[in-house]
């Protein structure tokens, strides 16, 4: 087994390739050879199922995505031709993910390099390590439950809304912004962690050796060498964010439109307040909600689909941009 | 969902300069080694009395007692692991950042206690080369002038900077291939140029000793040859410590030579007599390759 026959399902062969892989694959071992099928169709399968979910989005969705639907706010409504856009859930959408990585991005950063450069005591960098673990697979809703008995609490009560009897309703975007932090920290902790360990040893010590202090080496050496890294980490972050629908529902609330506070600091009120995002329009507007407005949903699921596609875009070709290294 | 994922790994490729002899190309020419050096009465920049370091306690470099003379190169040779390396990064302090190390002795410069010195300080007399190329995933520019930044400066600007980084990769015989870019990432280099940027970068700190450890080992034969030449020009204003597996490296840039076999030191000549006549056995059967 010198050399694997690299089969592509995707770019026809010249016919004399395909015969030298079908001499090659002649020589292999039943079960090796049926493991190599196996793993060939497992590819195409999900090839496929993803090609086929694009397509039954793209098809249910784009025939009700329309400029005035992502330029209108929703209104409420029993019939589906007068309940409004989609125009709230964005904005909601992006704020979600403007809090959530803002938060995460420097805790994940900042912990993955305490624990890669510092890391000591020992025990300590691997309770770090382990709690991160735990996070990353704490589902996200045991995350809002929590959450929210924590944030109705009195003590953060300037977070939101409280209600008459002095109860704090505990559901804003800060408070939602937040939880969701955490559901991207650990993508940015192991990104970061992972592309520390790669840069060689000797890269930090080129700096040491100039009688540069570690604090200087991990901002102009470190960190520059795992940009793209973190930016990677970032993405999938945002994406996950995005995605979440838990969190929305349980810690920002069920008010399709954006809904600010109303107190004497007008500047934090919009986050102090609640609304919706898309996956929570959707959830409300599928059959599963109360909205009932099954097309504006699909709309609103492939709008989503397209934000996650262009953020993972913009951030590789913003990273490319400004990429020191060959390209990779 | 776990934490971890491996991310795109940070391939560094050195495109390296074709090893062929391009016939247009002038021929690097060998400047004989000035003797003078040999009469060994430079004044000693650094002094190393009775060197050991250890592991966690297991001896790497043996009682080593060794002259880094101004102005002249000294070559390290011997076999893998006799504790070249160790020596040479216990003299800038380097090897105090591997967990468990320890050395005793006496190391000076200038007649100074290397311990009495800040070690940033020190870092900065004595600076650095490593085996494998290793710029900064930055441009050529900010890799020279991230050396002469100043630490707790605030940062100059770019212009103040400019007349050092220029000195600085001028003496390193990289001007004239990157003054029309200074901008460009500093690994989109060929491994030789990437090599003589390090150069550059270490000379950026006006050092009074150069360590260099295999700095050719990771290139082709035409930028070795660049590099070597490069050692020699920069004898003139600072003392080179080199390591070297190359025995006919260490002969063409040594003016002394100090061969170690299990971290002892067995023989301290001037090059050209422990290559022709050295003193000890161990010394004879290595540079005539019986064994090493
Ligand atoms: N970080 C370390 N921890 C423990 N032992 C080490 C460490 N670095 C080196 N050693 C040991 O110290 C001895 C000397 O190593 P050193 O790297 O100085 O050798 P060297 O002469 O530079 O070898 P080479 O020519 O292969 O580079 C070896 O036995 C090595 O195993
Ligand atoms: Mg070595």
């Amino acid at each position: 087994m010198s050399s694997l026959p690299v089969l592509s399902p995707h770019r026809p062969e010249a016919p004399g390739r395909l015969a030298r892989a079908r001499e090659e694959l002649g020589g292999w071992r039943l079960v090796d050879l049926l493991a190599y099928g196996a793993a060939w169709a497992a590819g195409l399968m999900l090839t496929f199922i993803a090609l086929a979910l694009l397509a039954f989005l793209a098809i249910k969705g784009v025939s009700f995505l329309s400029l005035d639907l992502i330029t209108s706010r929703p209104e409420p409504g029993i019939d589906q031709s007068k309940t409004g856009g989609i125009l709230d859930p964005i904005i909601g959408t992006f704020v979600m993910i403007t809090i959530g990585i803002a938060v995460a991005t420097p805790l994940g950063v900042g912990s993955a390099l305490w624990v890669v450069e510092y890391g000591k005591p020992t025990w300590l960098a691997r309770a770090v390590e382990s709690a991160i673990e735990v996070v990353a697979g704490m589902p996200s809703i045991v995350i809002a439950i929590f959450g929210l008995a924590l944030v109705q609490e009195h003590l953060f009560a300037w977070f939101s809304f409280t209600g008459e009897g002095g109860a704090v309703y505990g559901r804003s975007f800060v408070n939602a912004g937040v939880a969701m932090s955490l559901i991207a920290l650990p993508l940015v902790f192991g990104a970061t962690r992972e592309a520390l360990l790669t840069v060689p040893s000797h890269m930090r010590e080129a700096s040491y050796a100039l009688g540069k202090t570690q604090a200087e080496t991990i901002r102009r050496v470190l960190l520059p060498s795992v940009r793209s890294n973190i930016g990677t980490g970032m993405a999938l972050g945002m994406g996950r964010i995005a995605g979440d629908t838990a969190i929305v529902v349980i810690l920002l609330g069920a008010s399709l439109r954006l809904q600010p506070l109303e107190s004497a600091d007008p500047v934090t009120n919009f986050f102090r307040g609640t609304g919706s995002t898309l996956t929570s329009f959707v959830y409300n507007n599928s059959p599963a909600g109360e909205g009932n407005a099954p097309d504006k949903a699909y709309a609103a699921g492939f709008f989503l689909l397209l934000i996650v596609i262009l953020l993972n875009f913009a951030v590789s070709a913003v990273l490319k941009r400004g990429e020191d290294g060959p390209a990779k | 969902m776990p934490t971890t994922f491996p991310p795109p790994v940070r391939r560094i490729t050195l495109d390296r300069t074709p090893t062929v002899v391009d016939p247009s190309v002038e021929p690097i020419r060998h400047t004989p080694v000035d003797r003078a050096h040999e009469r060994g009465d430079q004044r000693e920049r650094m002094t190393i009395d009775d060197l050991v370091v250890k592991y966690a306690g297991k001896p790497a470099v043996k009682g080593v007692t060794l002259p880094i003379r101004d102005q002249e190169v000294l070559a390290l040779i011997g076999p893998s692991g006799c504790g070249k390396s160790t020596l040479l990064r216990t003299l800038n302090r380097l090897t105090e950042l591997t967990p468990g190390a320890t050395y005793e002795g006496r190391i000076a410069l200038d007649g100074q206690d290397v311990r009495a010195l800040p070690v940033t300080q020190l870092r900065r007399k004595v600076s650095m080369v490593f085996q494998q190329p290793n710029p900064f995933p930055m441009s050529i520019f900010d890799n020279v002038a991230y050396a002469v930044k100043e630490q707790s400066k605030r940062a100059p600007k770019k212009s103040a900077l400019m007349p050092k980084v220029e000195s600085a990769l001028r003496r390193a015989g990289l001007w004239d291939e990157v003054a029309s870019d200074l901008d460009r990432p500093a690994l989109r280099l060929s491994g030789g140029q990437q090599q003589r940027l390090c150069i550059a970068r270490a000379l950026a700190v006006e050092p009074e000793v150069m360590l260099m450890d295999e700095p050719c080992s990771a290139l082709d034969p035409k930028s070795t040859m660049v590099i070597e030449e490069l050692i020699r020009e920069l004898r003139k204003s600072l003392s080179v410590v080199i390591v070297t597996h190359n025995l006919a490296q260490a002969r063409r840039v040594g003016d002394h030579v100090a061969f170690m076999y299990l971290g002892d030191l067995v023989e301290y000549a001037p090059a050209e007599q422990l290559f022709t006549d050295p003193r000890a056995e161990r010394t004879r059967e290595y540079v005539s390759g019986s064994f090493g």
